[in-house]
């Protein structure tokens, strides 16, 4: 509708302005998208860091150092085996945001081909994709990752595989209604004109317009993902122990809430704010792709 | 003038006729698609738990057992038959409520699959409550104030809430009122035959956890809905029409604002039944969900399945009922898609 309406009322200046103006837009994101942004900026760089050092080994059991109170030698304290919480709370960081990285990386390379395909090819084969995609959209997440681990066995790789799969539909109905919107411009039709293939179209035209939506898309699930990869680990479905897993140690920690409660705060306290930034920043990228959905969730 | 002299009348006289016949034709497809989404679901959790890596009967007789002892545990099980036989076997158990025995206790499973839905299901009832409690007042109270510093401030609540997984605020409330303030207990189940109180008791912080993380998602959803609804030329209408600005609100706003709510609301409902599964081993109630998670962990594959199954058709109905009920509350949305 505004397109139509910016188009017919004066073509030439919009298609001068409107780099300039994107650009300045791109700069002033709001003020809970920056904390949000600022949060998985440090989340990440935690991550990567815990790949080369991590204060001590996550797995270095110290005997006569259980349950020590923070100190500047262990900044959050030490667990039932004496293990440095905060080394093993930067490696959980890693190995939670590999997995649920993963399993968002799946869903984005099936997800975005399947709605692509289901956009431009409106027939039988559209109607398949996107029936596929309610029933797997209808089959709850966690239930779907139960049932995976019940038959392959808890492991790091079953839980992402079953969280990744789980997520598809996401994707590929976003996709699919971007693409579809994009596809009704009148540059679609003279690309189309000009003899480009559907393959072309798609790369040249309807993946640059839709890019924004998925970033913001890709935030908001990827805070979904950290909840599932958190709370499978917690039923002990997901990567097993001595590996420190945010949910994991979580799930320890519940055993000794009566000697040292700080235990069970560290790691929940690192899933809630992690989840929080991502979701601030996937709205704030959302609000300023589309400002009508400004205040919706 | 006369475009809608002509115009009209063949409204008015379409509607009597033409909706119901739309509204049934609508109800038949959306029951029908239930239907064939339920057995594509079932097929599915069938294939998945029946071509695993190990056999049951290996599995449950461990790896000293010999050969003939595992053949006949299998043949026992009814496990040598095809596919299509089990399938249909275990369908026809399923319809008629007769969910077959434990492959590790041998014990029936239907009863005890009921005895957990006494834990499951009030718990489920209650977080919903608690939801409501607080989605209805917290987004309503967010959207009104929306401009202002507090209402700011509880829409952050609002997202501070959906940040915390009900896991975690589980733990939290342990932590509060069971081993600090020592009110309440931190787990286990006292059985309704045993005493009300004390299941109710058992039952307070499962809820506050499962039911608090649903109602922020709610709120926020409530809230945003609202703030559509107060730039609502028809509310502006109302208020022009001498209505105190809640008159407006509640006689002409709320139900507007209540339609986008009510498909949400439904997923917040599916959530909640998927969330007492973690809610359950966060305070080790013998409900649906540790009935899952232990079933997962002895691989006594048929009582997952069996669960599993349970669990998604309840999901699917939920989903169906909500969404009829949204196009029929919503005459805008059209019984077509």
């Amino acid at each position: 509708m505004t397109q139509n309406h910016q188009s017919s009322s004066s073509p030439p200046s919009v298609a001068l302005v409107q780099p300039p103006k994107r650009r300045a837009r791109l700069l002033t994101l709001g003020p809970s998208a920056t904390i949000g942004a600022i949060i998985v900026a440090v989340v990440v760089l935690i991550a990567i860091v815990s790949i080369w050092w991590t204060p001590y080994g996550p797995l270095a059991v110290n005997t006569g150092a259980e349950f020590l109170r923070p100190s500047l030698a262990h900044p959050l304290g030490t667990d039932e085996y004496g293990r440095d919480v905060l080394s093993r709370l930067m490696k959980g960081t890693q190995l939670t945001l590999l997995s649920s990285l993963g399993a968002v990386i799946i869903a984005l390379v099936i997800g975005v081909p399947a709605g692509l395909i289901a956009a431009f090819k409106r027939g039988v084969a559209g109607e398949i994709i996107m029936r596929g995609a309610d029933l797997l959209y209808s089959f709850p997440a966690l239930l779907a990752a139960i049932t995976l681990v019940a038959a392959f066995g808890a492991s790091t790789l079953t839980a992402t595989l079953a969280i990744g799969i789980a997520s598809i539909p996401v994707f590929a109905r976003v996709t699919r209604s971007t693409a579809l919107s994009v596809l009704a411009n009148d540059y679609v039709l003279a690309a189309r004109a000009y003899g480009r293939s559907n393959f072309q179209i798609a790369r040249r035209h309807v993946l640059p317009n839709i890019m924004g939506v998925l970033v913001a898309q890709i935030a908001l699930l990827l805070s979904i993902t950290i909840l599932a990869v958190a709370a499978l680990s917690y039923l002990g479905l997901g990567t097993p122990p001595p590996a420190p897993t945010w949910g994991g140690m979580l799930e320890n920690a519940q055993n000794y809430l009566y000697q040292d409660p700080m235990l069970a705060l560290w790691p929940g306290l690192a899933i809630a704010i992690t989840v929080f930034g991502l979701n601030a920043l996937g709205d704030g990228v959302r609000d300023l792709l589309d400002p009508t959905l400004k205040g919706r969730s | 003038m006369q475009v809608a002299d002509l115009s009209t009348p063949s409204v008015v006289a379409r509607r009597p006729s033409g909706q119901p016949h739309e509204l049934r034709r609508f109800l038949l497809r959306r029951i029908l698609t239930l239907l064939v989404t339920l057995w594509l679901a079932s097929v599915l959790v069938f294939l998945v738990l029946n071509i695993l890596p190990g056999k049951p009967a290996q599995v449950i007789l461990g790896t000293q057992a010999t050969p003939s002892s595992v053949a006949a545990l299998t043949a026992k099980l009814g496990l040598n038959r095809p596919l299509v036989d089990q399938y249909l076997h275990w369908i026809h158990g399923l319809v008629t409520l007769n969910l077959g025995n434990s492959y590790i206790s041998a014990q029936p499973i239907a009863p005890v699959i009921g005895a957990a839905l006494e834990v499951t299901g009030p718990l489920v009832l209650a977080g919903l409550v608690v939801g409501l409690l607080i989605a209805i007042p917290l987004g309503i109270a967010s959207a009104l104030r929306h401009t202002r510093r507090s209402g700011i401030v509880l829409s952050g609540i609002a997202q501070i809430g959906i940040a915390i997984p009900n896991f975690v605020l589980g733990i939290l409330l342990i932590i509060v009122f069971a081993v600090d303030l020592k009110v309440l207990p931190a787990s286990g189940f006292t059985t309704w035959s045993t005493s009300v109180t004390g299941a109710l008791q058992s039952l307070v912080l499962p809820a506050v956890a499962l039911g608090l993380v649903e109602g922020a998602i709610l709120a926020r959803y409530i809230r945003a809905s609202i703030i559509e609804v107060l730039r609502a030329d028809y509310l502006r209408t109302a208020r022009a029409k001498g209505l105190r600005p809640n008159q407006a609100l509640i006689r002409h706003g709320l139900r507007n604002a209540s339609i986008p709510v009510l498909t949400v609301f439904g997923l917040e409902l599916s959530g909640l039944i998927i969330g007492a599964v973690v809610i359950e081993a966060v305070f080790t109630l013998p409900g649906l969900g540790s009935l899952l998670l232990s079933s997962v962990a002895n691989r006594d594959l048929i009582t997952v399945q069996d669960i599993v199954m349970l669990v998604a058709t309840t999901v699917l109905v939920v989903n169906t009922i909500v969404d009829i009920l949204y196009r029929v509350i919503d005459p805008r949305m059209g019984l077509r898609s």
